[in-house]
């Protein structure tokens, strides 16, 4: 090397001195946090906006048949006057460029959607009624528009000068209506079908086993006739509250005073944006995030909350964990206590942790395959002949889901339970052996508590992947629309067979197979967040377990 | 092959004479001996507690102990001593067959205890362990309460009666010098205890389920001087009731709390015999060198 090439002595004594290094290790892992933050900031920022209660803007309109636009500016942008022309909108000649707002007007009902762009030249006035209101309502999504009166049985109601006293309680008792006959309907009426249903098996069962008359059949015989008097009365008694929710109607016009009427029990909420105070909002905003965390969703998901969602979710990660656990310390015990060390446990390992590396979806194939065809009819074949042809435990739900989600996380169990193990002193293990205690003895009483630590590492790893999962839930068990919770009031409580909701695959299906996709994209948001949330909140839990596990046994480790 | 080493022989040699730049520490032990009358000492000669038989031992093709025979006396202290790697502790590890947990390891040979070989297929291991109990060379506590740790050995045998337990507990503490010390802590963790603490409850736990034999591989060498003293105090208390092996590097502390003393050298039994005579006249060349500090 001649001298001409060689760097500056500066710059090598830089470069030796490690200072590059430095730089570059922080700067990566500057990268990884404004990658996480920023990840975490969009989505609730996007996310979170959504329950604002937005103002809502009147347009006035140049042209055209109807007079005024009204509803929420959603989005605003600017595009090429060539884009908006090759799509067949009219532009006028010699702008380029095109400023545009979406508003979301609502009345589906009306209209056939919910969104719609404004370019700049198609308006001239903006202006926020106060008396603007918003009603949420059970079917066909917000309406937009103004008061006009209320309706009981078809008569007006008088008021004085607001209607909104009014409104009010009769939007409380519709929702306390709306409860009853939700009580009535799906928890009442659900019982009694559900234990119809049983009987209706019991009595398939009788006839396979060749019994088709005598006292059991009487006495299932009985027990229908009671459950169907105490259905029929359920059935006047939902009859009689559907006539009361109905005795309410709203009478409401559009911004271009076209009139309608909305029935109270369709109503989930009414408010007026532009006329509220901040504290309303904020009031309003933790309503709708409570709501959107503890109720169901309406409308193809694209409305209300996404509890049973979550309900999936955890309930789903906890079946998980409870399989998965005992089953992957089990096996690395033998690995790593009782199998031979030789050629083939070291196959047995590279193969475990190559597990762990294979396509989440070809757990699903392997669950859809092994586990609902093969293991799912052989059990309806055996225990739920009854049932048959419909299928029991032979179709997707919520066991098998939990089970090929254990078979995709056992690897790291296994991995980190062995490294836990290996980790524990011998002399911990010679003292114990030193007192006439068996190696059996020895492994339950104090290797296996003070490798708990490991497990729980293990275990946090496995529910850090499994909450993430989708591809192998969607063909084991997991749908759009769950009618029941997989845990409920009616025995055994805990319905393994059903399927359930999970919120990796809401946030797919809200977001990809959704009628209303704009609608929809806020939620896709909130629901990643919450979901980032719950997996955080399972990982903290299982942390805090393993550092009190830790403390009881640290100072061994040393 | 070796002499079997015979304590009756005359002494070889005297190390106080023969050497002339004998080094301060060979004087240590020799103050350090009980002065004693040899006829005294012969009158109370002890019971035969654990015979070894012409013991060999291999870790896969590499011979650890070279056919070793000694006669262990019951109730006494008998010290291993030699340079590292001279198979003193692998001998002792025989004693309650610790070296069976040991890959490739092959014995040859009978070690004799209460007139059976332990190394018979008959015996059971765990059996034999709580007739021979060990401590080792680092505390070893469980993590777990004091109370725990010491009731382990019991509760292991299938004892559950709180007030058996309670007093064996107890009893061990106190026999291990540390009952007042931890009395009112008794169930708190075992890892707060200092070192030397975790070291006498560790012969705590080995003593509460009372062995014949207590075999101590080198049981003060990571601890204080104070807690060493602690431990040889309690080495001499506990030799009343069992049968002491001990494996040290420190040739003093054999001299103090010994009665006999072996001195292996590179997985032979160079000399056995009782700890005055071995130290003030020892009969072989190579224990005289080594106690006298010329190598080791």
């Amino acid at each position: 090397m001649n001298a001409n090439t060689r760097m500056p002595t500066w710059l090598a004594d830089w470069f030796r001195s490690g200072s590059p290094g430095v730089y570059l290790t922080a700067g990566a892992v500057s990268f990884s946090l404004v990658m996480v933050f920023g990840l975490l900031f969009l989505i609730t920022v996007r996310g979170m906006g959504h329950f604002w209660p937005a103002e809502v803007v009147r347009l006035s309109l140049n042209g055209g048949d109807t007079k005024y636009a009204l509803g929420e500016v959603v989005d605003e942008e600017t595009v090429s006057a060539q884009r908006l022309l090759d799509n067949g909108i009219k532009v006028p000649a010699g702008q380029l460029t095109v400023h545009r707002v979406l508003l979301k007007i609502g009345n589906r009902d009306l209209h056939g959607f919910d969104f719609q762009w404004f370019n700049d030249t198609e308006y001239d006035e903006v202006r926020r009624p106060r008396k603007a209101v918003v009603i949420e309502r059970e079917e066909w999504g917000n309406y937009y528009g103004f008061v006009t009166g209320i309706l009981e049985r078809d008569q007006p109601v008088t008021y004085k000068t607001s209607p909104w006293p009014q409104l009010r309680k009769r939007i409380a008792r519709a929702e306390r209506l709306r409860k009853a006959i939700d009580e009535v309907q799906n928890e009442q009426m659900g019982a009694i079908n559900y234990a119809l249903e049983r009987l209706r098996l019991d009595t398939r069962r009788l006839e396979l086993d060749g019994i088709t008359s005598g006292p059991p059949l009487e006495a299932i015989e009985a027990e229908r006739g009671r459950l169907k008097a105490e259905y029929d009365e359920l059935a006047k008694r939902l009859a009689t509250l559907n006539e009361r929710i109905a005795r309410d109607v709203l009478t409401v016009e559009t911004v271009n005073g076209e009139p309608g009427k909305i029935p109270f029990r369709d109503i989930v909420r009414a408010f007026r944006p532009n006329a509220m105070s901040l504290t309303d909002k904020l009031g309003h905003y933790a309503v709708k995030l409570g709501e959107f965390v503890s109720t169901e969703p309406r409308e193809a998901n694209t409305e209300g909350g996404v509890f049973p969602a979550i309900f999936g979710t955890v309930m789903m990660v906890l079946l998980m964990s409870v399989f998965v656990t005992p089953f992957g310390v089990i096996a690395a015990v033998y690995l790593r206590e009782y199998a031979h060390q030789g050629l083939l446990t070291r196959v047995i390992r590279i193969a475990v942790n190559n597990l762990a590396g294979v396509p989440s979806v070809v757990y699903g194939v392997f669950g859809l395959g092994f586990f609902v065809y093969f293991l799912g009819a052989s059990i309806d074949q055996a225990f739920f002949q009854a049932a048959l042809p419909a299928p029991t435990f032979g179709t997707p739900g919520l066991l098998w889901s939990s089970l090929t989600l254990a078979l995709l996380t056992v690897p790291v169990v296994i991995v980190s339970t062995e490294e836990g193990l290996s980790r524990i002193p011998r002399s911990i293990r010679e003292g114990s052996l030193a007192l006439g205690a068996t190696k059996a003895e020895t492994l339950w009483r104090t290797v296996l508590p003070m490798a708990t630590p490991a497990m729980m590492t293990g275990l946090i790893l496995a529910v850090a992947r499994a909450a993430g999962e989708v591809a192998p839930l969607m063909m084991v068990g997991v749908v759009k629309l769950a009618p029941t919770l997989p845990l409920d009031g009616n025995l055994p409580f805990l319905h393994l067979d059903r399927k359930f909701m999970h919120l990796g695959f809401h946030i797919f299906d809200v977001g990809f197979q959704s009628p209303n996709v704009e609608a929809a994209r806020p939620l896709v948001f909130a629901t990643s967040l919450l979901l980032v949330i719950i997996i955080v909140a399972l990982n903290l839990a299982a942390i805090t377990i393993r550092n009190r596990l830790r403390e009881k046994y640290n100072a061994a480790e040393t | 092959m070796l002499p079997k080493p015979d304590r009756e022989a005359p002494p070889m040699s005297d190390p106080s004479t023969g050497n002339g730049g004998t080094p301060t520490h060979a004087v240590d032990i020799k103050s350090a001996l009980p002065r004693d009358e040899v006829a005294h000492e012969r009158a109370a000669e002890p019971r035969e507690c654990l015979a070894v038989k012409g013991l060999n031992l291999y870790y896969g093709e590499k011979q650890a102990l070279h056919d070793i025979h000694m006669s262990i006396p019951e109730r006494c202290v008998t010290a291993f001593i030699g340079p590292s790697g001279c198979g003193k502790s692998t001998l002792l590890r025989c004693f309650n067959r610790m070296n069976d947990l040991i890959d490739n390891v092959r014995i040859e040979g009978e070690v004799v205890l209460d007139g059976q070989n332990i190394f018979a297929p008959a015996v059971n291991v765990a059996t034999l362990r709580r007739k021979v109990g060990m401590v080792f060379q680092k505390p070893n506590p469980f993590p777990k309460s004091i109370y725990e740790n010491v009731a382990y050995g019991l509760r292991i045998q299938g004892v559950k009666s709180r007030r058996v337990l309670d007093k064996a507990v107890e009893a061990a503490l106190r026999g291990a010098a540390l009952w007042d010390e931890v009395k009112d802590r008794v169930h708190d963790s075992a890892l707060g205890l200092s070192g030397g603490q975790q070291q006498r409850l560790v012969i705590a736990r080995a003593i509460a389920i009372e062995p014949e034999v207590l075999l101590l591989d080198e049981p003060a060498s990571a601890l204080d001087p104070i807690s060493t003293l602690k431990i040889e105090e309690l080495i001499y208390e506990l030799k009343r009731d069992y049968t002491i092996v001990i494996v040290t590097h420190n040739m003093q502390q054999a001299a103090r709390v010994s009665d006999y003393t072996a001195f292996m050298y590179m997985g032979d039994l160079i000399e056995f015999g009782k700890t005055k005579t071995l130290f003030t006249n020892p009969r072989r060349k190579q224990t005289e060198d080594y106690i006298t500090g010329r190598y080791g």
